[in-house]
């Protein structure tokens, strides 16, 4: 099997009228299918634009980029995205918005339909079926996002600060639920944050990318069982030890 | 429910206005060929009921079918407005111009053009009644959330699907917002056609009235006027609540969930 996201060598440089920036550079990553591969790094380094890149959303200056084998110079579409804020159509309910993928994509209905439900079940948003987006906390909405992202069963799922947002609570409750999906889907994953414990509660392994110009700077395999719960892990001695070692790699720019 | 405890505000306030108007016209404050009683103008309106309502028709359906192609217009402009910047620079100046060159200096052109029917005082109320369309069309469709569209790359959305599913039904309060200014501006366009040169219409009917110092028909007649820009604006308002009942402006509900 190929693998699941192929990034050689990437160099990023946006170019204004008056200046240059360089967002990224040198960054080299490999995701295995099934991995969950989570990317660390203070605001501003370049690590979402580093996931609109395998996306295809964003051209990168020099550098390559495949996804499942394929080099990447458009949008993709066997790819699921989820954003930081939920990015909902605020004018229908759950269900429809998470029908919009099967629609842009001319899924069969029924068969779209069913699988929606499943995942609404899945992600416990029963009963909320046909709730417009403003009358959902921002969890629920961040839920209905993922359940759209994963529709379709893309390969490759990727990951924006899709938690950025949400109350410290909240946030551990979705990343447990995201440790389930993710075992029972077998879904890749690559997800972009800034809290060190999210990183290494949700992540195989742990990229760690420097302030602009963002580069990995070093890369933390996570030896901690597939299903993870927050009490477990947190008082896991290599939980702790993984936390420390990123944190000071990042100094006090990262929060969490 | 709070609509319905409410409506009797309104209704308080036009009643303490009416009470004064009719105050000041019977105690003949001002003369009466100047401002007539309530009472004068009301028999005027049954008395001529029949002449007011066709000339009533006619300006209703100058305006209706101006408003309508100023809709369709200024949406089609504002679709080519919002999606090319090559288009944003041709027509932005046109669009300018066409408003703020004043209405009422074109119009002896337009009937010169166009003659003593309908035509020209169409065009006037379409002229008069785009720019608000173009201007809250552009605003609504430059308001899309760009992860949105990004969100829609990603499903390998056609142009069509991202403008059907997702610019339009958003740039749609912003655009419900447009109509409604357009609405009555269009029956400013058709009357000050007909004032220009027509032989019906309540623009037509104002003038001569206004020659014959005829009071109680300028009122009557000026009654009727707004009432058609009131009715229009509130089925713009109906067609609002219809489309967009989801929208923030129209939100009277809680949320459902806290957490």
């Amino acid at each position: 099997m190929s693998t699941a996201v192929e990034v050689n060598d990437l160099v990023v440089r946006f170019q204004s009228k008056r200046s240059a920036v360089v967002a990224v550079t040198d960054v080299t990553i490999s995701v295995e299918p099934g991995e969950l591969v989570t990317i660390v790094g203070p605001s501003g380094c370049g690590k979402s634009t580093l996931l609109k890149i395998v996306a295809g959303l964003v051209k990168p200056t020099s550098g390559t980029v495949s996804l499942m084998g394929q080099a990447v110079s458009g949008p993709q579409k066997e790819i699921g995205f989820v954003f930081q804020r939920a990015a909902l159509l605020e004018w229908r309910g759950v269900l429809k918005n998470i029908m919009l993928q099967a629609e842009i994509r001319k899924m069969d209905r029924a068969a779209a339909t069913r699988r929606a439900r499943d995942l609404i079940e899945l992600t416990g948003l029963t009963g909320f079926e046909d709730a417009l987006p403003h009358e959902l906390s921002g969890g629920m909405q961040q839920r209905v996002a993922l359940c759209r992202a994963l529709l379709h069963s893309p390969r490759v799922l990727l990951m924006d600060e899709p938690f950025g947002a949400l109350d410290a609570l909240t946030r551990e409750g979705l990343n447990e639920e995201l440790n389930r999906i993710w075992r029972e889907t077998g879904t890749t994953i690559m997800l972009v944050t800034h809290s060190i414990a999210e990183a290494v509660f949700l992540g195989t392994r742990v990229e760690v990318m420097s302030p602009r110009p963002g580069r990995i700077i070093r890369t933390f395999d996570v030896n901690l069982p597939k299903e993870r719960h927050y009490a477990q892990i947190m008082s896991d001695p290599h939980f702790d030890q993984l936390a420390s070692e990123i944190r000071s790699l990042l100094g006090s720019n990262a929060s969490h | 429910m709070k609509k319905l405890e409410a409506w009797w505000r309104p209704v308080l306030v036009l009643a303490i206005v009416f009470a004064g108007w009719w105050f000041v016209a019977a105690q003949e404050y001002v003369p009466n060929y100047l401002v007539p009683t309530p009472s004068q103008v009301w028999e005027t309106m049954t008395g001529q009921w029949d002449f007011l309502m066709r000339n009533s028709l006619v300006t209703l359906w100058e305006t209706v079918v101006g408003f309508v192609l100023a809709g369709l217009i200024g949406l089609g402009t504002a679709v080519l407005i919002a999606y090319s910047r090559t288009m944003e620079k041709a027509l932005y100046p046109i669009v300018l111009f066409a408003q703020v060159i004043p209405k009422i200096a074109i119009a002896p052109l337009l009937i010169v053009w166009f003659g003593f029917g309908l035509t020209p005082k169409i065009i006037l109320a379409v002229l008069i009644a785009f720019f608000p369309v173009v201007i809250s069309g552009v605003a609504g469709l430059r308001s899309t959330d760009p992860e949105l569209l990004d969100l829609s790359s990603t499903m390998g959305a056609s142009p069509w699907q991202t403008f059907r599913k997702i610019r339009f039904p958003n740039a749609l309060p912003h655009l419900m917002a447009g109509l409604k200014v357009a609405v009555t501006l269009a029956v400013v366009g058709a009357v000050v056609g007909e004032f220009v040169g027509a032989t019906e219409g309540l623009g037509y009917v104002l003038l001569v009235a206004n020659g014959n110092l005829d009071a109680p028909m300028l009122f009557a007649d000026l009654f009727l006027m707004s009432a058609i820009g009131i009715v229009l604006f509130i089925l713009v308002e109906v067609a609002e609540a219809l489309l967009i009942p989801w929208h923030a402006s129209r939100r009277s509900g809680v949320p459902l969930t806290t957490s």
